[in-house]
């Protein structure tokens, strides 16, 4: 946060902006990069801003994984690219 | 119903926050306290988006650790002042007692501590990276929690450390070490230095400790890569950088 334009932040800071569309918490979800197959989680993917237009990145090659840009009233989301799904946990049911 | 994540509620958007009390922790840092009706509590590691509205509808939103364990509707910011930045020397020196900003969390099922994880941890903070860290230590120390806990704290000089007094005061199972980067205080043994390998040998826990890393992003980068190189396995280093 201290030069968005030089330095990245990583996938914890996605959490905010995704929150508010997705009923879990998104930074646990599990990918393996289409590029490199690397795995890692939201949380750890290298996020570079500045806000409100955000780019989750690869933490191993840079391929981009997810695009989220915020604006007032509107999220928009791009989650992958070829086969880099990601994987989200599902909260248990109530038995 | 609860996540099995984070073991704590949902955020449900934005929700107005009242400043409470303002802590000096540093020339530059503060702790904010803010009561935060039906804050629905939360795990050590998380953290919030704070949302400022000026008068003339601009917004600005930025991210701020948690530094307590959830008590209620309290809610504990750190908050580091950034020269020329446009949220955080408000924050930290300007905002009025009394007065309303917006929250919006709990936040963060990945940088988490439990609390129900079993065995020894191992906290790397770099400056206002301790935020986080101390939320956990303090969890820790709540629950009388008896595996032994690390803290490795790189700060630039003896004047930069967060939380003195709550660090030095002797705690059983915890070991506190700070690593001075640019000015080391007389007589100590280390000199002053960013962290090393050196600085992770002979540490009074086991090599397969939960690891948390937090604080600017080339420390964390480094630090993350020293304790791969120790042998930590990946799957127990958990990360947060800011910026």
């Amino acid at each position: 946060m201290n030069d968005p334009f030089t330095t990245h932040l990583d996938g914890n800071a996605l959490a905010g902006p995704l929150a508010d569309v997705f009923s879990v918490d998104p930074t646990t979800a599990w990918r393996r990069c289409p590029s490199c197959h690397l795995p890692s989680s939201l949380g750890q993917l290298h996020v570079y801003g500045p806000g409100p237009g955000l780019t989750g990145r690869c933490p191993g090659c840079a391929d981009i994984a997810l695009r989220a840009v915020s604006q007032p009233g509107h999220l928009w989301l791009q989650l992958g690219t070829g086969g880099g799904a990601f994987r989200f946990h599902l909260p248990t049911s109530a038995p | 119903m609860a996540t099995p994540d984070t073991g704590a509620g949902r955020p449900a958007g934005w929700r107005p926050a009242a400043l409470v009390a303002r802590e000096k922790q540093t020339a530059t840092g503060r702790t904010l306290r803010f009561d935060v009706p039906g804050w629905p509590g939360h795990l050590p590691g998380q953290h919030v988006d704070v949302r400022l509205t000026a008068d003339d509808g601009y917004q600005a939103v930025r991210s701020y650790s948690l530094a307590s364990p959830a008590h209620g509707t309290a809610v504990e910011l750190g908050i580091q002042s950034v020269p020329g930045g446009e949220v955080s020397p408000y924050l930290a020196d300007d905002l009025p007692v009394g007065a309303e900003i917006e929250v919006k969390g709990p936040l963060g099922g990945w940088f988490v501590w439990n609390g129900s994880s079993d065995g020894s941890l191992l906290l790397l903070a770099g400056g206002s990276g301790i935020v986080p860290l101390m939320a956990m230590l303090r969890a820790r120390r709540d629950t009388r929690y008896d595996s032994p806990c690390v803290l490795l704290y790189s700060v630039r000089d003896p004047q930069e450390i967060w939380y003195a007094d709550e660090l030095h005061s002797a705690e059983p199972f915890l070991t506190v070490r700070v690593l001075h980067t640019r000015r080391a205080p007389a007589g100590a043994a280390r000199p002053a230095g960013r962290i090393t390998a050196a600085d992770l040998q002979g540490l009074p826990i086991p090599a397969d400790s939960r690891c948390y890393v937090c604080g600017p992003t080339g420390f964390v980068e480094h630090s993350a890569d020293l304790l791969r190189a120790a042998g930590h396995p990946a799957d127990h280093i958990r990360t947060e950088r800011f910026g």
